[in-house]
């Protein structure tokens, strides 16, 4: 348990001398303030209450984007995993979309669908799709072929092949693609909300590098990074701790 | 009634299987002997439905099971749920006693895993007979254990067999085993593999 725990912390704290020492070294607040220089200003975005409006805009976003993106993506990985013929047919798609910039779909989904909510959500999970299909599609290229003629000797309806022998299989895959998914999202979704939205926190960085405010740009992106911290620590990594019982008992 | 009649079948340009063709009566324990790499595990999993490109037709009843080489459990989930996710209509009490038929009822809620590969193997058997199956399917079950563990295993499966009484195939490439499940046996010989010319002479059996 303190290995667990210790061994985070200790290289956080590494990061935070890290940054003193820059500071330190740069000596002008303006570029770079000393990291509880930063205690004040955050304390007044929390208690205003911008903070956490923000936060929550952004995580709305950072939710919808990563649970649509997790489900087309893993439906269309499976599907070309499972038939060739698909994957002939859809491969040279995804190699279009892997290589296209984030910002260009941004820019394009703005342009056609409006600055709204859907645009800068169809943008984000356009982003994201491609990169969780092929991973997905690896896993579901190394299915057991035995387990797949055990289950269809037996009959197994399509629901409980899906559910406990397809994806149990594609487990480690899935939360690779969270994870990876988790951390690219929410760093386009502050380059969709710096470019067309009014609310998150890539707006908020937006007005402070108006502003030339690093000491608010960085309040902003850690408050985030906290909150993303959290919520590996709290919900996916306990998740993958379960779906692995089986292979540590 | 299971009727097997198989043309042919190929892999790629090279035949595999020629013409075979056999009846297993209900009840009736037939065994497949033959060589390794004669064609023996291509024409179960083509009578298994697992594999459909060939010649031929190959008719059988809806309720099936098999028993592989290797255990093929779902190493996720516990041990009675290998029974009862594959068997919707076992109760898990019914479960149990499958599992305590085949000597492993204290089990049930370990993963395979933590199980030695002679309890695998005994679960996949509690697998195959918990669905009351009208034919069964096996594919060396007794392959890479030792002597003692395969004996029993046997005498396990001749006990469930009798009980459950399903149409049972059965290849191997050890004629004791054939024997000592009272099968009716066929040779598998040749390239393409045909059912060998002549039935096995009584001077054959020990």
């Amino acid at each position: 348990m303190s290995g667990r725990g210790s061994i985070p912390a200790a290289s956080l704290f590494g990061l935070l001398i890290l940054w003193t020492v820059a500071a330190t070294l740069t000596a002008d607040p303006q570029v770079l303030p000393q990291p509880w220089a930063l205690a004040g200003p955050f304390l007044r975005e929390l208690q205003s209450g911008d903070l956490l409006y923000h936060l929550g805009a952004t995580l709305l976003r950072v939710i919808w984007a990563f649970a649509l993106a997790m489900a087309i993506g893993c439906a269309l990985g499976l599907v070309m995993g499972r038939f060739e013929k698909v994957d002939r047919w859809l491969d040279p798609w995804l190699v279009v979309f892997l290589n296209l910039p984030a910002l260009v779909l941004i820019v394009l989904c703005y342009l056609w669908i409006g600055l709204n909510e859907t645009a800068a959500i169809i943008a984000v999970t356009l982003n994201k799709v491609p990169n969780v299909t092929t991973v997905i599609r690896e896993g579901a290229r190394a299915f057991d072929p035995n387990l797949d003629a055990m289950a269809r000797v037996y009959r197994m309806s399509a629901w409980t092949r899906l559910r406990h022998v397809l994806i149990p299989q594609l487990a480690p895959f899935i939360t690779a693609a969270a994870r990876g998914g988790l951390a690219v999202i929410w760093k386009i979704v502050l380059v969709v909300e710096f470019l067309g939205r009014s609310s998150g926190i890539g707006f908020q960085i937006h007005l402070y590098f108006q502003l030339f405010d690093v000491a608010m740009v960085l309040v902003y992106a850690l408050s985030f990074i906290a909150v993303m911290l959290a919520v590996e620590w709290t919900f996916l990594q306990p998740w993958e701790r379960r779906v692995r019982r089986w292979r540590v008992a | 009634m299971i009727r097997i009649d198989v043309t042919s079948k190929h892999y790629g340009e090279s035949q595999v299987l020629g013409p075979i063709a056999f009846e297993i009566a209900k009840g009736e324990t037939v065994a497949v002997l033959g060589p390794s790499g004669i064609g023996k595990s291509t024409l179960l999993r083509i009578v298994a439905g697992i594999d459909t490109r060939f010649e031929g037709t190959v008719q059988r009843p809806a309720r099936m099971a098999i028993v592989f080489q290797e255990p093929t459990l779902l190493p996720w989930r516990s041990v009675i749920q290998n029974l009862t996710l594959v068997h919707p209509d076992l109760s898990r009490d019914a479960a149990r006693e499958m599992l305590a038929k085949v000597g492993i009822g204290d089990k049930a809620d370990l993963f395979p895993g933590q199980l030695s590969l002679g309890q695998q193997r005994r679960l996949a058997l509690a697998r195959a007979f918990a669905g009351n199956p009208d034919f069964l399917i096996m594919d060396e079950p007794f392959v890479s254990l030792d002597a003692a563990t395969a004996q029993t295993m046997l005498d396990l499966t001749k006990t469930l067999i009798r009980d459950v009484g399903p149409a049972t195939l059965f290849v191997t490439h050890a004629r004791n085993e054939a024997e000592a499940l009272s099968a009716r046996i066929l040779e598998l010989r040749g390239t393409p593999a045909t059912l060998g010319p002549h039935l096995i002479s009584a001077k054959e059996k020990p």
